[in-house]
C-alpha cells in the first residue's frame, strides 16, 4: 500500500517546540486519515531546527465506498420537509425513496445514499493544506508580502517550502496537488544550510532521509542526540575526563544543529575557584555547552564540550577559540559576581527584604522571613532541632535571593546561600539550610533529615500554606500557580520519611496568627488539613496503597497527627488482606446496612447501650462480650499507638460477629427484641471505630 | 567591490567595519540614513524603523544609531559594558524571502566565513513593552556569541504590522572586537592606522563612559528630568491633538513626526530616571506603561500621515 511523505522547510524552528510539533503534525494527519476512513499501518514524524517531516506508510490508495441509510420525514408529511429530504439526501425525486413501516410512528421514507470512496491522493489534497494552517504552534507569525493581507498564513517563522508525495513503494509516487498561501506542494527539499544548500529532488521517505543525509543534515533528532553524546563522552574520555551529563541541554542542543559537531574548548584554571554549580550555570545556561569532571576528584575540570552545526573547514578551531572567548567573558563576569557576593554579609542584606514585595495580601519578604523564624522556633524542639540554630538558619535562608550570582542564575538559590554562609563560618547545620530549606521539591526529590533543616523546610512551606490560605488563593484544577500542592506534599514527605511526630493543626494555626490576613481563623486550618488528607491520598495512591483507608481513618475526626495517620493506614491495609480482617470488614457493613435499612424505616437511629437483660440467645451475648473486650484491647492499641495489636484485637471480633449474623435474626417480632439487637450492631460499629470508619472502605 | 585600503577593511577597522555594512546594504537597496538626532535606547526607537514600519508602503533602510543604555554605564571599567554604543540597524518592509540568506551575506562581507564559522538562529521573541510592540526571530550566533537580533515585526506602536518588516540589529562593538579579536571594547582599533596614527575606541569613547557614568548614576539632575518628563509627556498629546486635520473624509495627521520626537524624549528621560534610582518597582511599570500610550497615540497619527496611510 502507499506511503505519504511530507515535509515543512521553514526558517529556524525554537528547539523547545520541536518535539511537540513532530508529535502534532503526526496525530493530525493521521486522525484526519482515520476520520476519512483510510487506516494506516505505521506513521513517524521527525523535526530538525529548519524542518517537520512526517511518513505515513501503508494508506490505502482509496477510500472504500460507503453506503447509508437516511430517515427521512413522514410518508404525507409537509412538502417543506420533503424538499428539505431531497436536498439533503441528493435524491431527484421522492418516488427514488424507500419507505419503512413502522409500527408505532407509521411509514417514513428512507434514503440509500451511496457514496463512492475517493482517491486518497484527493483526500490528502483536502486535509493537509488544512493542517498547515491550522497547526497549534504556541506562537506563530506572519511575514513577507502576503502579510499585508488578511488571512494569510501564520507560521512559527517563514514557511519556504512543503513536500507531498504519496505512491507506493515501487513506483514514482505522485505529489499531493495543494498550495497554502503561495507555497505550492512538491517534492523539493535543501540540504544543511552551510554545507549543502542546493535543492535537492526527493521522491519517497527512504530516498528523502538518505539524500538528507548525504546533505549534511541527520533528520531524527533521536539519531543527533546519540551523535553528540557518544562524541561528546569520547572527547572527554579521550583526555581521562568525564562529561557531566545533562538531558535537558541535550535535548535542546539536538534541536539547534542538523549537523551535530561536538567539539573540546576549554577555560583558564583560575575559574575553577567559583563553585562547580557555578560554572555549569554559566556554561550551561549562556552558551548551551556540557561541562566535563574529573572522575579522580569529581569536580569539574577546565574544559567544556560545545555542538557546533558544522564541518568547518579548519576542523573547528575558529569556532573552538570563539567560544572560548565568550565563555571567558562569561566566567569572569561569574567570577566577579561570586567575589562581590562573598564580600557582603549574608545578613548586611536583609533590610533590602523590606523593600520587596513578597505578595500584595502577604506583606515583604521581610514580613514574611520573620514568620517563617518564629515558626522554625517553634516546631524546632518538636523535630529535635536546635531552636537558636533553627532561628538563625530561617534568618539567613533566603537572604541569597538578593546575591548577584542567584540574580543571574535563579537555580542556584540556596545552594548559594550555603556557599556564602559557609564563607561566613555559620554553624554547618546552618548553613545547609539555607539549601535544604526548600527540598523536597517533588516526589522525586529528596528529603532532608538534618533537623535545622527540616524545621525550616518545615516553617517555610507551612507559613507558604497557611498564607495563601488566608488570602484565599487556593488551587483550583490545573491551576496552582504557587506551587501549594508542592509544598503540602513537602510538608507530609518531611513528617513521614523524617517520624516526626507534629499536631499539624496547631502549627497551621499558629502559622495563621502571623499572618497579615487572617480570612476565617476559625475554618480555615481545618480546610487547610483537610488539603493536606487530600495529598495525603494521593501520595499513598501513587505509592500504590489504597485511598480509600485514609478517607477511613481521617473520617475519624480530629487526626492531625499525619504519621499516625500513616501508620493507621498501614496497619488497616495489612488487616484487610487477611480473612479476619475481610470478614470483619463484611460483617460491618453488613451491620451498617442492615442499621442504614432500619434507622430510615423508624426514623430513628440505635445508639446508646443495648440492654443486657433481653438477650435471649447465646450468640448476641457472645458478641456482647467480644464487644467489651476488643473495645478495650483495641482502646488500649491505640492509646500505645500499636495499630497492629489493635487489629489484632479487632479480628477477635470476628468469630463473634459471624455466628450472630448466622443464628440470630435482627428483626424480632418482639420490638424490644429488635431494638436492642439493632443497638448492638451499633456497637460493632463503634467498636471498629477504634481503628477507622469501616463504611469509608470500599468492597 | 574595489580593493579596500588596509586600513579600512573590517577586520581592521571599527570605522571600516560600519562602512561595510552601510556599502552591503546599499548595495541590497537600503537607503543609509544617518543616526537620529535624539537620545535613545535602541535603534529600533528611530522613526525610520518605528514608524516606517507602519504602513502598507515599502521601506528598506538602514543607518548606524548610537543607543543610550543609561544604567548599563561602568565607569569605562567593564571591558564590554558601556552606556553609549553603537547599534546597526536594518529595516525591510515587507520583509523579503530571503533575509536570511541577505544577513549571512552581510556577515561575509564583515568577514565572517559561515565556512569557517558557527552561525546559528536561536529562538528569542522581542518585546518592546515601551514601544507596545513585538515580534519573532532570533539571536543570531556566531561560535557561541550573540552577535545580532533578527525579527519579524508583528506589532508596533500598537498597531498591527502590515505587511510584516523584517528587523536586523547588530551590536557593532562586539561584533568588531570578535573579528578584530580583542577583548576589551576600548582596544578597538577605530581608524585601522598602526603605531602613532592608531585611534582606538578608548582614545574617542573612554573618558565620555567615565562622565557619562557619574552624571548617570550620581549627578542627572532628577527634579529637572521628572519636569522634562512631564514636559515631554504633554507636548508629545499636544502635538497629536492639534496635528489632526480638520474637514475631509479621511482622517489625517500632519505632525506626526514632532509627536513621536516627545515620546522618544520621554523615554530617555526615563531611563536615566532609572538609572538613578529614584522610580520604585510600582512607579516603574507605570511610566512604561505612560510611554507606551505615548507610542501607540503616535503610532495611530503616523498611520494617518501621507507616508504611514494605505496607497
Amino acid at each position: 500500500m502507499p506511503d505519504l511523505l511530507l515535509e515543512l522547510f521553514s526558517e529556524e524552528i525554537p528547539a523547545r517546540m520541536q518535539a511537540k510539533a513532530a508529535d502534532d503534525l503526526r496525530r493530525m494527519v493521521t486522525d484526519k486519515l482515520v476520520a476519512e476512513g483510510l487506516v494506516y499501518e505505521g506513521a513517524k514524524a521527525f523535526a530538525t531546527p529548519r524542518r517537520l517531516a512526517l511518513t505515513v506508510h501503508g494508506i490505502p490508495a482509496r477510500q472504500s465506498d460507503l453506503k447509508e441509510e437516511r430517515r427521512g420525514p413522514r410518508v404525507g408529511g409537509p412538502d417543506a420537509a420533503i424538499q428539505g429530504f431531497l436536498k439533503a439526501t441528493g435524491l431527484a425525486r421522492i418516488e427514488d425513496a424507500k419507505i419503512q413501516t413502522d409500527p408505532k410512528k407509521g411509514d417514513f421514507y428512507i434514503a440509500l445514499i451511496e457514496k463512492p470512496g475517493r482517491a486518497t491522493l484527493d483526500v490528502l489534497a483536502e486535509i493537509l493544506p488544512v493542517i498547515v494552517r491550522t497547526f497549534p504552534w504556541p506562537k506563530s507569525m506572519r511575514w513577507g508580502e502576503r502579510s499585508a493581507k488578511s488571512g494569510s498564513l501564520s507560521w512559527v517563522r517563514p514557511l519556504h517550502s512543503i513536500i507531498a508525495t504519496f505512491g507506493p513503494e515501487t513506483e514514482e509516487p505522485d505529489v499531493v496537488k495543494f498550495s497554502v498561501d503561495g507555497i505550492e506542494a512538491g517534492q523539493t527539499t535543501f540540504g544543511h544550510r552551510f554545507m549543502a544548500p542546493s535543492a535537492i529532488p526527493v521522491r519517497r521517505f527512504e530516498d528523502y532521509e538518505a539524500k538528507l543525509k548525504a546533505a549534511k543534515v541527520v533528520l531524527d533528532p533521536q539519531a543527533r542526540k546519540d551523535i553528540i553524546l557518544a562524541d561528546a563522552k569520547q572527547l572527554a574520555f579521550a583526555q581521562g575526563f568525564e562529561l557531566v551529563e545533562d538531558q535537558v541541554l541535550l535535548d535542546e542542543v539536538a534541536g539547534l544543529v542538523e549537523w551535530p559537531v561536538a567539539l573540546m574548548g576549554s577555560f583558564d584554571e583560575e575559574y575553577l575557584t567559583i563553585p562547580d554549580e557555578v560554572i555549569r550555570a554559566t556554561i550551561r545556561n549562556n552558551q548551551k555547552c556540557f561541562v566535563v569532571s574529573d572522575p579522580k576528584t569529581g569536580k569539574l575540570t577546565n574544559k567544556f564540550i560545545l555542538t557546533a552545526n558544522i564541518e568547518a573547514t579548519d576542523g573547528g578551531k575558529t569556532i573552538i577559540g570563539g567560544n572560548e572567548r565568550v565563555i571567558r567573558a562569561r566566567l569572569s563576569d561569574a567570577k566577579f559576581f561570586y567575589e562581590t557576593d562573598l564580600k557582603t554579609k549574608l545578613e548586611a542584606r536583609l533590610p533590602k527584604f523590606e523593600q520587596i514585595v513578597f505578595h500584595e495580601k502577604l506583606g515583604t519578604q521581610a514580613e514574611r522571613i520573620k514568620r517563617i523564624e518564629r515558626l522554625a522556633a517553634e516546631i524546632a524542639p518538636l523535630v529535635g532541632a536546635d531552636v537558636e540554630k533553627a532561628k538563625r538558619a530561617a534568618h539567613l535562608a533566603k537572604a541569597d535571593l538578593l546575591t548577584e550570582v542567584v540574580g543571574e542564575f535563579p537555580e542556584l538559590q540556596g545552594l548559594m546561600g550555603k556557599y556564602y554562609a559557609q564563607a561566613l563560618g555559620e554553624d554547618a547545620s546552618v548553613a545547609a539550610a539555607s539549601e535544604e530549606h526548600y527540598k523536597p521539591q517533588g516526589p522525586a526529590d529528596r528529603v532532608p533529615t538534618d533537623p535545622v533543616s527540616v524545621a525550616v523546610a518545615l516553617a517555610d512551606k507551612i507559613d507558604t500554606l497557611a498564607g495563601f490560605w488566608a488570602i484565599d488563593e487556593k488551587p483550583t484544577g490545573s491551576k496552582d500557580p504557587y506551587a501549594l500542592r508542592r509544598a503540602a506534599l513537602g510538608v507530609i514527605r518531611l513528617i513521614v520519611e523524617n517520624t516526626l511526630r507534629l499536631p499539624i493543626l496547631n502549627v497551621a494555626k499558629s502559622a495563621m496568627v502571623g499572618l497579615p490576613a487572617t480570612g476565617d481563623a476559625q475554618k480555615l486550618p481545618g480546610d487547610l488539613l483537610s488539603f493536606f488528607a487530600d495529598r495525603l491520598k494521593v501520595q499513598l495512591r501513587d505509592q500504590g496503597a489504597r485511598h480509600d483507608l485514609v478517607d477511613a481513618v481521617f473520617s475519624l475526626g480530629g487526626q492531625d497527627d499525619l504519621l499516625l495517620v500513616v501508620r493507621r493506614v498501614e496497619a488497616l491495609g495489612k488487616f484487610l488482606d487477611t480473612d479476619d480482617g475481610k470478614n470483619l470488614l463484611a460483617g460491618t457493613k453488613r451491620a451498617s446496612n442492615i442499621l442504614a435499612i432500619e434507622e430510615k424505616k423508624d426514623k430513628r437511629t440505635f445508639d446508646g447501650a443495648p440492654n443486657a437483660g433481653l438477650y435471649n440467645l447465646p450468640e448476641e451475648k457472645a458478641l456482647a462480650k467480644a464487644i467489651d473486650q476488643v473495645k478495650s484491647e483495641a482502646g488500649a492499641a491505640v492509646a500505645k499507638e500499636d495499630f497492629a495489636s489493635a487489629m489484632s484485637a479487632m479480628a477477635k471480633l470476628r468469630p463473634a460477629v459471624d455466628a450472630f449474623f448466622d443464628k440470630v435474626k435482627v428483626n424480632d417480632d418482639e420490638p424490644k427484641v429488635r431494638e436492642n439487637r439493632l443497638k448492638l450492631l451499633n456497637e460493632i460499629r463503634a467498636a471498629t471505630r477504634a481503628v477507622a470508619d469501616f463504611s469509608k472502605i470500599e468492597g | 567591490m574595489d580593493a579596500l585600503p588596509a586600513h579600512m577593511r573590517p577586520e581592521r577597522s571599527f570605522q571600516g567595519f560600519i562602512l561595510a555594512l552601510q556599502r552591503f546594504w546599499a548595495e541590497q537597496g537600503c537607503v543609509i540614513l544617518q543616526p537620529y538626532d535624539m537620545e535613545m535606547g535602541a535603534g529600533t526607537f528611530h522613526p525610520a524603523t518605528t514608524l516606517r514600519a507602519l504602513g502598507p508602503k515599502r521601506w528598506n533602510a538602514a543607518y548606524v544609531q548610537p543607543s543610550r543604555r543609561p544604567k548599563d554605564g561602568r565607569y569605562g571599567e567593564n571591558p564590554n559594558r558601556m552606556q553609549h554604543y553603537y547599534q546597526f540597524q536594518v529595516i525591510m518592509k515587507p520583509s523579503p524571502p530571503n533575509l536570511q540568506d541577505l544577513y549571512l551575506k552581510s556577515l561575509a562581507a564583515i568577514g565572517i566565513d559561515s565556512s569557517l564559522h558557527d552561525i546559528r538562529f536561536v529562538e528569542d521573541d522581542w518585546e518592546s513593552p515601551t514601544l507596545g510592540a513585538w515580534g519573532l526571530g532570533w539571536e543570531c550566533w556566531c561560535d557561541g556569541m550573540e552577535v545580532s537580533q533578527f525579527t519579524y515585526f508583528q506589532q508596533v506602536a500598537g498597531v498591527e504590522c502590515a505587511p510584516v518588516a523584517g528587523e536586523l540589529t547588530y551590536g557593532l562593538e562586539r561584533l568588531a572586537m570578535y573579528v578584530q579579536g580583542v577583548d576589551r571594547v576600548y582596544d578597538l582599533n577605530f581608524n585601522g592606522r598602526d603605531g602613532a596614527d592608531k585611534v582606538t575606541y578608548g582614545d574617542v569613547f573612554l573618558q565620555a563612559e567615565q562622565e557619562y557614568s557619574r552624571h548617570n548614576f550620581e549627578h542627572a539632575d532628577t527634579a529637572m528630568l521628572f519636569e522634562q518628563f512631564k514636559m515631554a509627556e504633554e507636548a508629545c498629546r499636544k502635538y497629536l491633538a492639534v496635528g489632526w486635520k480638520e474637514g475631509g473624509n479621511q482622517k489625517e495627521h500632519l505632525m506626526a513626526l514632532p509627536a513621536y520626537d516627545q515620546c522618544i524624549k520621554a523615554s530617555h528621560v526615563f531611563n536615566l530616571l532609572d538609572a538613578r534610582g529614584v522610580i520604585s518597582v510600582t512607579e516603574r511599570q507605570s511610566y512604561i506603561m505612560r510611554v507606551r500610550e505615548l507610542a501607540k497615540a503616535c503610532g495611530e497619527a503616523w498611520v494617518h500621515t501621507e507616508a504611514g496611510r494605505a496607497i
